[in-house]
């Protein structure tokens, strides 16, 4: 591999291979820019035929709550794409136990279906990837 | 004094900082990712309530709660304000600290 492409190797002899890539994220939706880029990489990775999943730690957890309603503030409400993620064939969510109890937050409360994983769970499942993205 | 805070109380110490320096009668606003320091269940719960105890003041700006989908279990006692709410509070108190 000649250029950076991010770990995704693009030579015609080894197209196939599938890679197992994680996106971390750890940021609140709106106080920042980082869940909604996170969101517009997932997309474009969904593109490539890899094996992605998202995982939701910190206060990631909070870009997944119900109910969010960004009118009064004059932001864009992006929560429903993470409903979308199923038709471009993401759906490896997974959220860390100890920060949704933690946020005083349950699976219920989530706008869709995760798994949701003890701290130990998740270790295991980042130490499994091939390429972490982190936001 | 009013107080405002507009931090995440899981990322950063604002809050903490904010609480630390918070006297009896002193009106503390949470903004923005602050927000979330109003929820019922968490572990910031406990300080939010002893804060109330002592005899300060804590909003909420609502248009931020809702963005963030945390208007439903917020912790008894907090109260929620508008945009022109947030513009009495400041011209209500004689000077303002905001915690970044």
């Amino acid at each position: 591999m000649s250029e950076s492409t991010g770990g995704i190797d693009m030579d015609e002899e080894s197209s196939g291979t599938v890679k197992k890539f994680a996106f971390i994220n750890r940021k609140a939706p709106y106080g920042t820019i980082y869940a909604l880029e996170s969101l517009e990489v997932v997309l474009i990775s969904a593109a490539f035929d890899q094996d992605v999943s998202l995982v939701f730690m910190d206060d990631g957890v909070y870009q997944l709550k119900k109910g969010q309603g960004t009118k009064a503030v004059g932001m864009k409400n992006f929560s429903p794409t993470y409903r979308a993620l199923e038709g471009y064939d993401i759906e490896k969510l997974y959220v860390e136990k100890e920060s949704l109890e933690s946020r005083g937050l349950t699976e219920e409360d989530l706008i869709v279906d995760v798994e949701v994983l003890t701290a130990e769970e998740m270790a295991t499942l980042m130490d499994e990837q091939d390429v972490v993205m982190s936001f | 004094m009013l107080h405002i805070v507009n931090k995440s109380p899981s990322e950063r110490n604002a809050l903490d900082s904010c609480l630390r320096m918070a006297k009896k009668g002193s009106t503390i606003l949470l903004i923005e990712d602050a927000v979330y320091a109003v929820t019922k269940g968490s572990t910031v719960e406990s300080k939010m309530k002893a804060a109330m105890a002592k005899d300060i003041h804590v909003y909420a700006l609502w248009p931020d709660l809702e963005a963030r989908g945390m208007q439903d279990t917020v912790i008894d006692g907090i109260k929620q304000v508008d945009y022109p709410g947030f513009v009495d509070l400041v011209a209500d108190n004689k000077n303002v600290q905001s915690w970044l």
